[in-house]
């Protein structure tokens, strides 16, 4: 048995991953993570067990390819122009999920990553742990702190959650 | 309220579906250029429904017909020549522009390279022998099982046409029964009618 073709792997985990991606990075590096993650997943793909985990496998490299980017930006400044502008979204529609997406990309490198691959990749704490590193515990409690942080955040003086936001 | 920010969280997806072809396409363009597909595919409209086109670095190596299953098709390509597939029109504009013209009656002969991986042994005879069948004429079965050195196999000719993984362009469809009647298809009876009238009406 051959794993299916990797187009079926973008139509299925595409949009997640992109998810994982906006609330790890800014819209644009989001784009070059989502990017750089089904490319390095596309060269692994031969190799990658037909039972694996398809979601974790990707939420894994999407994790890493964030640090990576985080870690470029830092070394190098955005430069002013790109710094987005309040101003400048007038009359566009923002996401429902902007402000929601910036406060999670706040909060603390372990609680961001635990909130993340959790409530947002959907993985179960274990598999969380396993990209992550530490005990499923500790993950579950950085995740927990999260929220409670999240809840802080949002709560004022922006509206807790968007209403277009709720399943 | 907790419960409020988790499901929000889950529920968040980016609003403009646009962003996701944009990116697929960015996805497609890079892969291509990396050499690391398997298969790049691609679907066209044509006269006998929808047809997935499918090409390897090499050529053009598999055609299918919507009652034969694009999604069946492409499990057979992951499994005979590689998982690393993807749509990308870029890499087939040649064939599909090819096949456009044909069926508009402009193109009698088509110019493409062909990936002959998926046929071997008495097939690859067989499918070997079908250029030679002109535009706008046929051969019969048992024609076709002498050309190919075996004048008894003329079932086994007849499965050999079944299974050509291009068909169109490697013309199966100008093989017909010794009888006169046109005989099976895998694109099914009606369409290998519809390509042996635009042939004789433009031959």
């Amino acid at each position: 048995m051959a794993n299916a073709p990797f187009e079926r792997v973008v139509a299925a985990h595409g949009p997640t991953v992109l998810r994982v991606c906006r609330a790890l990075l800014s819209p644009q590096d989001a784009d070059d993570a989502w990017a750089e993650t089904f490319l390095a997943a596309l060269r692994a793909y031969r190799e990658l067990p037909v039972d694996a985990n398809v979601q974790a496998w990707l939420v894994t490299i999407a994790h890493r390819k964030s640090i990576d980017l985080l870690r470029a930006r830092a070394r190098r400044p955005v430069p002013v122009a790109d710094l987005p502008d309040r101003s400048s979204t007038l009359g566009l529609t923002p996401e429902p999920t902007d402000e929601l997406w910036a406060a999670v990309r706040a909060l603390p490198d372990r609680q961001r990553h635990a909130v993340v691959h959790h409530h947002v990749a959907g993985l179960p704490y274990r598999e969380v742990a396993e990209i992550v590193g530490g005990t499923p515990e500790a993950v579950r409690r950085a995740a927990a702190d999260g929220i409670k942080s999240l809840l802080h955040t949002l709560s004022d003086p922006l509206p807790a959650v968007p209403e277009g936001a709720r399943p | 309220m907790t419960v409020d920010v988790e499901s929000a969280l889950l529920a968040a997806r980016p609003t403009d579906p646009a962003i996701l072809v944009e990116l697929h396409r960015r996805l497609a363009a890079a892969a291509h250029d990396q050499g690391l597909l398997d298969v790049a595919y691609r679907t066209i409209d044509s006269p006998l429904g929808s047809l997935l086109l499918a090409a390897t670095r090499v050529g053009v190596i598999r055609i299918a017909f919507a009652v034969q299953g694009h999604e069946r098709a492409l499990d057979e390509l992951a499994q005979r020549v590689g998982p690393r597939i993807l749509a990308d029109t870029r890499a087939l504009d040649g064939a599909a522009r090819e096949l456009d013209e044909y069926f508009a009656g402009r193109r009698r002969a088509f110019d493409l390279p062909l990936d002959h991986r998926l046929t071997s042994g008495f097939r690859a005879d067989v499918l070997a022998q079908l250029p030679r069948i002109g535009y706008g004429e046929t051969a019969s079965y048992a024609d076709v099982a002498r050309a190919a050195g075996h004048p008894r196999a003329v079932r086994a000719v007849g499965s050999a046409c079944g299974a050509n993984p291009l068909p169109i362009v490697v013309p199966c469809h100008r093989v017909v029964r010794s009888d006169g009647t046109t005989g099976g298809y895998a694109g099914g009876a009606e369409a290998k009618r519809v390509l042996l009238t635009l042939e004789s009406s433009n031959a």
